[in-house]
């Protein structure tokens, strides 16, 4: 049998079995009615407990989403989404919330031990702490005590709602506005968890706070909302990763991140996206429709947005950066992999409008199968950000004939003494570098994880140290059997 | 060590090989000589299993062991090394990852234990040491940015790593200049010894003067046509290739 023809088999029985994450939790769940309306968001509202502000911030918020049309301008293609037709919130049920651990119930933290993130403290990675989301709902966070300690507030958003009402309230919807964007209204409207993280002036996080997102229930959307704020001359870094089972249908997630660095302050906000990326004949799959802006208020503040994409059937996607305060850094380390009937339109956008502002962004987009990937990109330099810098690196890498790989920057300059650099590259894993390989001894699967990983080096290098080895296994995994 | 019987191949539905017949015994170094598009390249990617190069006829023992039927990296497990003419490039793979990948996939295939990355080093720096080679050729990236002397080193670099039982030299003269010529050689000589075998091919005779070879075939148009002792080579660069073409 020609290897190629052989290769496509194997592609074939490696992306039915190989998403490894697929299985279903079974447990009591409670759900709000299907479909949305006003009353929906009055349900979310009140199951929260939360107070009058937010349920009219939410409504203002749905309002809005009501009012707008959902965006067409990305490179990707998908039927219509039927936003009456799925459950806004779903939530393991449960007596009264879990006071520690060891009232969480058994079921989810061996749900979360089989996606290789045990909850129990003891056996945690040292110097990471955890928040995970299951469904609607953050079911536990560790080493809360540890961190209270030092002043750092990490818990669940809903619990800042209760306790911390006036930092929520203050940064909430600040970075990403209730309107910005028809994804972003409808997460307003409809948020039901998600991450909450505050460092005070002039600490440094001792460990990586991370949060564990999972989606189970069936007919689900997830809506969570992370809000990320260092005050002066604190310094955070923060992990995300994300899974879900496999279903046939595909299943929404859109959600909000705002990040908030006052001065010389820094975030570095690390995400390792494998959310179910359908099967190979494209059924199924999350579609992934985030908006993550970080807000660089201060001086000399920075943040840093490193992402590896490797999950999802359609990715819509584009942290970005406001460099408002002078001097402040921004950057944008991106890797991602569309395979089989995977989408991806993916990006940033840098903001410059303080001066002396500075932005990096290196982008790596790896096609293969019928993936078609986008890099999508907004440099912007406004007429005060005097000698502000950007430098951007595209670089593309397509395997096999039938994928394709596309590059829309968009710069937009205001500002005479501004340096923007824009570098692009498309190459493919050719056959002579296959064959070098494997005449080495490496297998093709082996050849084709080091070529790549070979390409993305420079993002990964930018990963803390357990998810650069993790995501270095699962770009190799989410590519097994893609050449030919 | 090896025995190639009748073998036919073809390119892109063309035929390139009319019917070779070799065997390198263990120990030997064998030279295989012959005109531009007489099928010395085919030959070695043949032997070392590319894809686009169909075997149509004939059959290659390989320390006995059918060669054809294996995968490439199942010949390289086995011991077939192929210095490449034209030595690739894989950007951002750093050198020492790249060949201990190698060196590990292939100790595996052995069942031999694999080595960590500072056993890995203390082999790597005694190796370039022999070999009078820079310690940074360590740490660039696969042939990146290389220069054809460097690349070619870099293949010698890897086979004394790897030790394979055949080493296959792909006109690895061509683009060299002397001195590069006779680095590359004392490598080569290096690395002879009586349980492995060579088969150096090229196009002049100008290599042979530093890897004193066995045997030296002539390849014209697919066929061995002639075969003898160090001295045909010598004799092929005196009257070229077209006395024996004429005679073939």
């Amino acid at each position: 049998m020609p290897a190629v023809t052989e290769t496509l088999e194997t592609v074939q029985s490696v992306t039915e079995q190989g998403y490894k994450w697929g299985f279903e939790t079974d447990i009591e769940m409670e759900f709000a009615p299907k479909g949305l309306n006003e009353d929906i968001v009055r349900f979310i509202s009140a199951k929260k407990h939360e107070p009058e502000w937010l349920l009219e911030w939410r409504l203002r918020a749905f309002k809005a989403w009501q009012a707008m049309e959902e965006p067409r301008w990305a490179a990707v293609k998908y039927p219509p989404i039927d936003y009456q037709d799925a459950y806004y919130y779903a939530a393991p049920k449960r007596k009264a919330a879990p006071k520690s651990l060891s009232e969480v119930d058994p079921e989810l933290l061996r749900t979360y031990e089989k996606l290789g993130i045990p909850l129990k403290e003891q056996e945690l990675l040292q110097g990471i702490a955890v928040d995970a989301v299951f469904d609607s709902v953050s079911v536990a966070t560790t080493f809360k005590e540890r961190l209270e300690k030092e002043g750092i507030v990490f818990c669940s958003i809903s619990e800042a709602v209760q306790n911390h009402p006036e930092l929520v309230r203050r940064y909430m919807g600040s970075v990403v506005p209730q309107g910005d964007n028809y994804y972003a209204a409808l997460n307003s409207a409809v948020f039901t968890d998600g991450s909450f993280v505050f460092v005070p002036k002039g600490v440094r996080c001792p460990m990586e706070l991370s949060t564990y997102f999972r989606i189970n229930a069936k007919s689900t959307g997830q809506f969570e909302r992370t809000l990320i704020i260092a005050e002066e001359g604190a310094t955070v870094s923060y992990l995300e990763g994300c899974t879900a089972p496999m279903r046939d249908e595909n299943q929404l997630h859109a959600a909000v991140v705002e990040l908030v660095a006052l001065d010389e302050a820094s975030i570095k906000y690390s995400t390792v996206q494998n959310w179910y990326p359908g099967d190979a004949e494209g059924r199924g799959g999350i579609y992934n429709f985030v908006t993550k802006r970080g807000a660089c208020r201060g001086a000399r503040s920075k943040i840093s947005w490193t992402q590896v994409e490797t999950g999802s059937a359609i990715t819509w996607k584009y942290p970005s950066c406001i460099l408002q305060g002078a001097d402040s850094v921004g950057e944008f380390y991106s890797v991602a992999i569309t395979n089989n009937h995977q989408q991806a339109d993916t990006g940033t956008k840098m903001i410059h409008l303080g001066p002396r502002t500075k932005s990096t962004i290196v982008s790596k987009g790896i096609s293969a199968g019928q993936g078609q990937n986008t890099y999508r990109g907004l440099v912007r330099i406004g007429p005060k950000a005097t000698h502000a810098r950007n430098f951007t690196q595209c670089d593309s890498l397509l395997i096999g004939d039938r994928c394709g790989a596309h590059t829309v920057p968009y710069i937009e300059n205001r500002c005479m003494t501004a340096k923007v650099e824009h570098e692009a590259t498309t190459s493919r894993i050719a056959e002579d570098q296959l064959f070098y390989c494997r005449q080495r001894g490496l297998s093709e699967e082996d050849s084709v994880g080091l070529i790549v990983n070979g390409f993305c080096r420079e993002v990964l290098k930018e990963l803390p140290m357990e998810f650069a080895v993790e995501a270095q296994k699962l770009l190799q995994i989410s590519l097994e059997g893609s050449v030919g | 060590m090896l025995k190639i019987e009748g073998l036919t191949a073809e390119v892109e539905g063309k035929p390139i090989l009319n019917g070779v017949d070799l065997e390198v015994p263990q120990g030997e170094v064998h030279a295989i000589m012959g005109p531009n598009g007489s099928g010395k390249s085919t030959l070695s990617y043949v032997l070392a299993g590319r894809e686009g190069y169909e075997v149509t006829g004939g059959a290659v023992t390989f320390r006995g062991q059918d060669l054809l039927a294996m995968e490439p990296e199942e010949r390289a497990a086995a011991g077939v090394f192929l210095a490449f003419q034209y030595p690739v490039e894989l950007p951002g793979v750093g050198n020492a990852t790249f060949m201990r990948t190698a060196l590990n996939a292939i100790r595996k295939s052995r069942g031999e234990s694999e080595l960590d990355a500072m056993q890995f080093l203390k082999l790597a720096r005694q190796e370039l040491k022999s070999l009078s080679m820079p310690e940074d050729m360590l740490k660039r990236g696969v042939n990146v940015g290389f220069s054809g002397g460097e690349k070619k080193r870099n293949e010698i670099l890897q086979m004394a790593l790897l030790r394979p039982a055949l080493a296959i030299l792909d006109e690895t003269d061509s683009g060299l200049d002397i001195d590069a010529l006779k680095i590359v050689a004392d490598g080569v000589n290096a690395l002879r010894s009586p349980e492995s075998s060579t088969l150096v091919i090229t196009h002049y005779q100008r290599l042979l003067n530093y890897i004193v070879p066995d045997r030296v075939h002539v390849l014209v148009q697919g066929r061995i046509v002639r075969s003898g002792g160090p001295e045909l080579a010598k004799e092929l660069e005196a009257q070229g290739y077209g006395a024996i073409q004429a005679a073939a």
